[in-house]
């Protein structure tokens, strides 16, 4: 009765029965409410830290103050504090968190402190504030191993070049000296960080079987799941992680974190449940950060403004032995078409705490100067950045020829420019008071991914259950899976139960790369199809002339209650997903442009944004709330890449120094204007059946290029290091007085 | 957080009793205090909660004056009408501090005594002087964009992060104290301290004084305006603030009171400045005199150099705007 069927999709080719849009029930694309949104609000639903069982415990971790070999401790003494129980000096501790998609441990404590804000050691005590202040009492004692580099840009820095990462095509030297326009310039991104609202937390405890549960905050539970275990050297059966909601994550959550394994550890040895939260300011350091960038941009056109060379060399800084460096130039390698070209990719292995995946890694900064150079380059050439965008379109990938599977940058372009009412002036030309006026904008642009994932999907006469280990950050992921389910079954939104966040489930992607949305609705959407087709055969048509609408299934004129078909009866399928060739044959990517007016004060160089316009093309929107919401996440993001955020380091040591949401500056309502986002639908057969496209980093891509563009607009200052804080505006300023 | 001893005051003289060691605090709103005592840079034996005392009102005075309590919030001091008509410097620098749901918490007399915002002194991993005095200053070579370039010593380069403070300095606000001793006054000037070697002392209060109000003057009339300069629109500390009460008559300057946030240890002004002001035509000229004198003593540390050309060119623009023929 409860047989369970699978249907496995290898996705080496493009997919275009396009069977969505033969569904009947109407509630795929639409602006459809999150269905966990009553409990968000109500507080009813719970994050990590959000359960108390009995007997539980609580840890907070240690700090590393300085780099060196661990040598000792006063954990005797605080042993002996006010209700703790237990100091963990586990060697197993983790440095740092692990790099997205590790499904392995990271590097491990090993006695040394890598970088000043490592996680030491771990404090347990009967109550939170016991336990912090005991954890504030301890002295860990490190003895200084030598002299490190803290700058990425330091002579003192170790730099590795990757053979496999660096591009050469034609004659790009030529192509530069014999351009009619060229540009060479620095750009400096700044180190950032996710800054999601919810800290990191985790609540481990053990069975009487050696076997863990952990109640924590994260993105890829089926790699956390593997992670933990091999930190703990158990089996990765033994683990099960749960994360139902999540408090945002923004890559922070992707890989397993250090709260997650010290609570783990520290209720083996007690054998009780261990609560540990990350302070925020915990959080700043011990979870990988956006790392800084410094990239050298040249770019040569002809008279027409054809580009002829393309050069971006870029340095990024990285821990020793963490494999993940920023990849900077990801979308260079195919946003733009030109005969030569350079591309450099150096790391600098610097004492800052460990870098890794922010939303949208290597895009997020490599567009976004990128785009600034472009619009610099438009300038020197003299046509309007608008247009030059428009004569480089490239028509397949630049590098190695393979087709686009959709090409959408040129009409993202034209309908930007159209809805914002693009028109291109002289810089210093508009003025109101003290403020200068100006415009800019900006191609945005993201690769499009896949990954493998399994969901199940248990219909009934009543409705349907979707099951997976699938997580939402915030996202959207319950309402997107839900309506995928109800649009293919024939059922109300109301009566589909999306169940997630537990890797007792079927594995699915998880949430990343904004490859979540497209990977699971796709497995949720194989195990559809798997019980329309069981269907179909039961009542003796084809799948595709059966109507599934309102708990009905219609047929040949004929409309039988589900309930009726099915009975007391639950059929279960399981979709499984497989990334294949239709990844690899073609570049998959999303497309975009962003528009912006900004107004910069001639006395203190702030700029206030008044207005961006955002136009995308990004697949088949599941939601458009949910969509929507992205977007203005992303331009959001973009906003504080261009002109608040940066993490400050110490020249000395280079530990974070403004780890805390009152200096970390990220922008705040009155810094955002009114967003427009506007989507252009497009079905990308390459991308899925669903022809759903990854939406989540695509507007952080290129968008903060269109406000430093209309800085530049505005007030005639080009600044080149972001975020572009009135310091740096002020300066350019004051050469114009 | 240490534990400590907490008291609930009846009254002040209780309070004020209570009080009477480096080991005790008064509490108010709590959202300095609280913020680090989680972090342990203060970590006092017992707190006195005075929130029940009587110092909640707003009263008019003989001279045309405010007796503003205490207690009385950010939130309540902003929006208090005498107050947005006489003294309108005092409630736009108060808005343009923290946020909403902050100012609703935040009193006048904690935010007087509000700590600075150095990244250093908030991290106990790192030498501070006015934290831990004699281990030294992490700031003056470290990172320190936001500190001071005028009353700085070697010792400590900190400002004072206030807002409210920086408006009431210009509109020569005193400060109503009950101690051991009985109560007295003492000017918003004379108030504060410059670091010198004892960074950690910061005003000249003893423990067991306890501010009981903040009195202002009768209105000082002319054009007053508020500007703070900061890295986003809200919710950001002063880079560079400027507290103006700027009258002109006849083409000349009558009445010139500045008062400066983010650039010292304490809300700012200079004598001096105002005396090149007054009985001079507004120009140019003369702005950028008023900017040499303020900044005779200026100095950076690197970071925050830029607060030298930003603080000219913020004057200037402040003094334009509070001279210019109203339209
Ligand atoms: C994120 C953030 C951003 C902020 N931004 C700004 C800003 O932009 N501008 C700005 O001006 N401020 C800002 N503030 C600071 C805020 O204004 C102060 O925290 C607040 O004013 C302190 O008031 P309180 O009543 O909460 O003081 P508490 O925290 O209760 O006390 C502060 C200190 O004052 C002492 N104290 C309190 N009342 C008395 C009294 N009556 N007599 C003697 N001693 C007393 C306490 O012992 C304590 O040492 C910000 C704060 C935060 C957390
Ligand atoms: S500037 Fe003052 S508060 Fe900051 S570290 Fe130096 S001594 Fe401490």
């Amino acid at each position: 009765m409860t047989l369970e069927t699978i249907r496995h999709l290898k996705h080496d080719t493009p997919d275009h029965d396009r069977r969505l849009d033969g569904m009947a029930q109407g509630v795929l694309g639409t602006d459809m409410d999150r269905p966990e949104g009553p409990l968000k609000v109500s507080g009813r639903a719970t994050y990590a830290a959000e359960t108390a069982p009995e007997g539980m415990a609580h840890g907070y971790l240690v700090r590393a103050a300085t780099i060196g070999r661990i040598t000792g401790s006063n954990a005797e003494a605080v042993q002996a504090m006010p209700g703790v129980l237990h100091v963990l000096e586990d060697e197993r501790m983790i440095r740092n968190a692990a790099q997205g998609m590790a499904g392995k441990s990271p590097v491990q404590k090993q006695g040394q402190a890598w970088y000043v804000g490592q996680p030491v050691a771990c404090v347990v005590a009967e109550s939170f504030e016991q336990a912090r202040h005991a954890a504030q009492a301890m002295m860990v004692t490190i003895e200084p191993d030598g002299t490190h580099a803290f700058d990425a840009e330091s002579r003192e820095a170790q730099v590795e070049t990757p053979e496999k990462k660096q591009l050469v095509q034609g004659d790009f030297d030529g192509a530069m000296s014999g351009a009619a326009f060229s540009i060479d310039n620095d750009y400096r991104t700044s180190s950032m960080s996710s800054a999601a609202m919810e800290p990191h937390a985790s609540i481990a405890q053990w069975d009487e079987d050696g076997a863990v549960t952990l109640r924590g905050s994260y993105q890829l539970l089926r790699f956390n799941k593997n992670e933990l275990a091999d930190v703990l050297g158990v089996a990765p059966e033994k683990v099960r992680i749960l994360s139902p909601y999540v408090g945002g994550g923004f890559g922070s959550k992707l890989g397993l974190a250090p709260e997650a394994v010290a609570a783990a550890l520290s209720a083996q040895v007690l054998g009780r449940p261990v609560r540990v939260v990350l302070h925020r300011r915990q959080v700043f350091e011990t979870v990988t950060r956006r790392s800084e960038t410094k990239q050298r941009i040249r770019l040569a056109c002809d008279a027409q403004g054809k580009l002829t060379a393309i050069g971006h060399e870029n340095l990024v800084s990285q821990l020793p032995e963490e494999v993940f460096s920023e990849p900077v130039a990801q979308g260079t390698h195919f946003q733009y078409a030109a005969p030569n070209r350079l591309v450099g990719h150096h790391i600098a292995r610097i004492r800052r705490p460990a870098a890794g995946s922010v939303r949208a890694p290597g895009e997020a900064v490599g567009v976004t100067a990128f785009e600034i150079a472009v619009d610099e380059l438009a300038k020197a050439a003299g046509i309007d950045p608008l247009e030059f965008r428009l004569r480089n379109v490239p028509e397949k990938h630049p590098e190695n020829g393979k087709p686009f599977s959709s090409s959408t940058m040129e009409a993202t372009l034209r309908e930007g420019a159209k809805r914002f009412g693009w028109e291109h002036t002289a810089p210093r030309q508009r003025r109101e008071g003290e403020w200068w006026i100006g415009t800019g904008m900006a191609g945005c642009v993201r690769v499009n991914m896949m990954i493998e994932a399994h969901a199940r999907v248990v219909l009934t006469g009543q409705g349907v259950r979707v099951e997976c280990d699938m997580t939402d950050i915030g996202t959207g992921s319950y309402a997107i899976l839900t309506q995928v389910a109800a649009e293919m079954l024939g059922f109300a939104p109301s009566q589909v139960e999306t169940v997630l966040g537990d890797t007792d489930l079927p594995p699915a992607s998880g949430s990343g790369g904004s490859f979540g949305a497209a990977s699971t609705s796709t497995a949720v959407y194989l195990a559809c199809m798997e019980l329309r087709e069981r269907l179909a055969a039961k009542i003796g048509v084809k799948e595709t002339e059966l109507t599934l609408k309102d708990g009905h299934a219609i047929h040949d004129n004929r409309q039988t209650k589900l309930s009726e078909l099915l009975g007391e009866e639950e059929w279960r399928a399981l979709g499984h997903l497989e990334p294949g060739k239709a990844g690899q044959d073609v570049r998959q990517a999303t497309w975009g442009a962003v528009f912006a007016e900004v107004a910069v004060s001639d006395v203190t160089g702030e700029t206030r944004v008044r207005r961006m316009e955002g136009t995308f093309a990004c697949g088949r929107i599941l939601n458009l709330k949910t969509a929507r919401s992205q977007c203005h996440g992303g331009m959001i993001w973009g906003l504080g890449l261009a002109l608040t955020e940066a993490l400050e380091h110490d020249p000395r040591d280079g530990h974070m120094v403004n780890r805390d949401l009152a200096e970390y500056h990220l922008p705040v309502n009155l810094d955002v204007p009114q967003l427009g986002v506007h989507f252009l639908e497009e079905r990308d057969d390459w991308a899925n059946p669903l022809q759903a496209k990854g939406i989540g980093e695509l507007a952080i891509c290129g968008s903060g290029s269109a406000v430093i563009n209309a800085i530049e607009n505005a007030c005639g200052v080009r600044v080149r290091q972001l975020p572009a804080t009135l310091d740096r505006v002020m300066e350019g300023l004051a050469a114009h007085d | 957080m240490r534990s400590f001893d907490y008291v609930r005051a009846g009254d002040t003289a209780q309070a004020v009793r209570e009080a009477g060691s480096e080991e005790t605090r008064f509490i108010a709103g709590g959202t300095n205090l609280l913020d680090l005592m989680k972090l342990e840079v203060m970590a006092p034996g017992k707190l006195v909660d005075i929130t029940r005392l009587d110092l909640g009102g707003i009263e008019e005075t003989a001279d045309g004056g405010l007796r503003i309590g205490a207690l009385v919030t950010n939130s309540d001091l902003a929006a208090d009408a005498r107050v947005r008509r006489g003294w309108p410097v005092l409630s736009r620098a108060l808005l343009a501090g923290a946020s909403g749901q902050l100012r609703n918490k935040a009193t006048t007399g904690g935010n007087l005594l509000q700590r600075t915002r150095c990244y250093y002194f908030y991290d106990r991993g790192e030498p501070c002087n006015k934290r831990e005095p004699g281990s030294g200053c992490a700031a003056k070579d470290g990172v320190n964009r936001i500190l001071a370039i005028l009353g700085t010593s070697e010792h400590c380069i900190a400002t004072h992060p206030s807002d409210m403070a920086v408006a009431m300095r210009a509109l020569d606000a005193r400060v109503e104290i009950e101690g051991a001793e009985g109560r007295r006054e003492v000017a918003l000037g004379e108030f504060y301290r410059l670091p010198g070697d004892t960074p950690q002392i910061e005003t000249v209060l003893k423990p067991d004084d306890l501010i009981t109000a903040v009195l202002l003057p009768a209105p000082a009339g002319g054009r007053q305006i508020y500007r703070k300069v900061r890295d986003r629109s809200s919710y950001a500390f002063a880079l560079v603030s400027v507290a103006a009460v700027i009258e002109v008559e006849d083409g000349v300057i009558s009445k010139a009171q500045l008062a400066f946030g983010g650039l010292g240890p304490m809300p700012w002004r200079d004598a001096d400045v105002e005396a090149a002001l007054v009985g001079a035509a507004p120009s140019a000229a003369l702005f950028d005199r008023a900017a040499d004198i303020l900044l005779a003593e200026a100095k950076g540390y690197g970071g925050n150099d830029f607060k030298i050309p930003l603080t000219r060119r913020t004057l200037a623009a402040v003094l334009t705007q509070a001279t210019e023929a109203s339209a």
